[in-house]
């Protein structure tokens, strides 16, 4: 099948998840996979960041298919049920407003900028080598922050990789599952008129 | 033969499981199928030739290949 450009996605976000080693600030970047999804799903009316252009979906289906790092095995059904899909956009959610509360305290001036990433929300790692000064404690600290979750969910992406199908993470991801509810719902509105 | 024939097998999608990823539709050779509105996916029956692509890639794994009547 013919390649398009936005195949190539992958780069950028495995460009990403590297800067994010040599300079935080980087991170504000991945605001962008958050914003494209869900103005595609209010003003495209479909799941047009999924289906065509999130570079963490190819990433995935190249490691866990191209390269094979993957056992290619189903998902379990409760991973695919609502309940697990919603709540985990709900866990997500809150962790996200946790992260900006964070950023808010250090912008008041309550607490003093943390310099370490949070991995699945319990490991503290020391990442002071990525930050060099030079911008308002919150901005670094939301970049921190912001940088946790994204590097949470390409674990978390790349467990279910290896132990399921290569796309796994797609079954669960919080942006996914948002932009599908999205498109449910005007689905629901449009069918009552 | 006309009884062969008439049944083929097809892509069958679980509408309530499908997560409208797109990734059915990436590897359909013939795009018989497509994510309708980002809710889910449907199959072209008439175009499907039931090569089961699509099903081996579903990360969901909510389609069937199965016979269906003519
Ligand atoms: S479900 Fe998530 S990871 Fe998968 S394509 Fe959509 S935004 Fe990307
Ligand atoms: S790959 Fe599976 S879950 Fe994704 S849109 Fe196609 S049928 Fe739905
Ligand atoms: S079975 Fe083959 S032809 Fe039919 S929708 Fe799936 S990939 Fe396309």
């Amino acid at each position: 099948m013919k390649k398009r450009w936005y195949d190539y996605l992958w780069i950028a976000s495995a460009v990403y998840l590297i800067l994010g080693f040599f300079n935080i600030l980087f991170t504000w970047l991945g605001l962008l996979c958050f914003f494209i999804p869900l103005i595609m799903a209010i003003i495209g009316k479909d799941k047009g960041y999924c289906n065509r252009y999130c570079g963490r979906g190819q990433l995935f289906s190249l490691i866990g298919g191209r390269f094979g790092l993957s056992r290619k095995k189903d998902v379990p059904r409760w991973l695919k049920s609502k309940w697990f899909r919603y709540g985990f956009l709900i866990f997500f959610f809150a962790m996200f407003f946790q992260m900006l509360w964070t950023t808010w305290l250090v912008f008041s001036g309550a607490t003093d900028l943390k310099q370490v990433v949070t991995l699945l929300w319990t490991f503290k790692l020391p990442w002071h080598w990525a930050y060099y000064g030079g911008t308002a404690p919150w901005v670094a600290q939301f970049a921190f922050g912001f940088y946790s979750v994204m590097l949470t969910s390409t674990i978390l992406g790349l467990l279910t990789m290896v132990l399921f199908k290569p796309r796994s993470w797609c079954v669960y991801c919080p942006m996914g599952t948002m932009t599908q509810l999205i498109c449910k719902a005007r689905g629901a509105v449009n069918s009552k008129r | 033969m006309n009884q062969i024939s008439a049944k083929r097998r097809k892509a069958f999608v679980d509408e309530a499981y499908c997560v409208a990823c797109g990734c059915c539709v990436k590897v359909c050779p013939l795009k018989a199928i497509t994510v309708f509105k980002g809710i889910t996916a449907r199959v072209d029956r008439e175009r499907c030739v039931g090569c089961g692509k699509c099903a081996k890639e579903c990360p969901a794994s909510v389609i069937t290949i199965q016979e269906a009547a003519l």
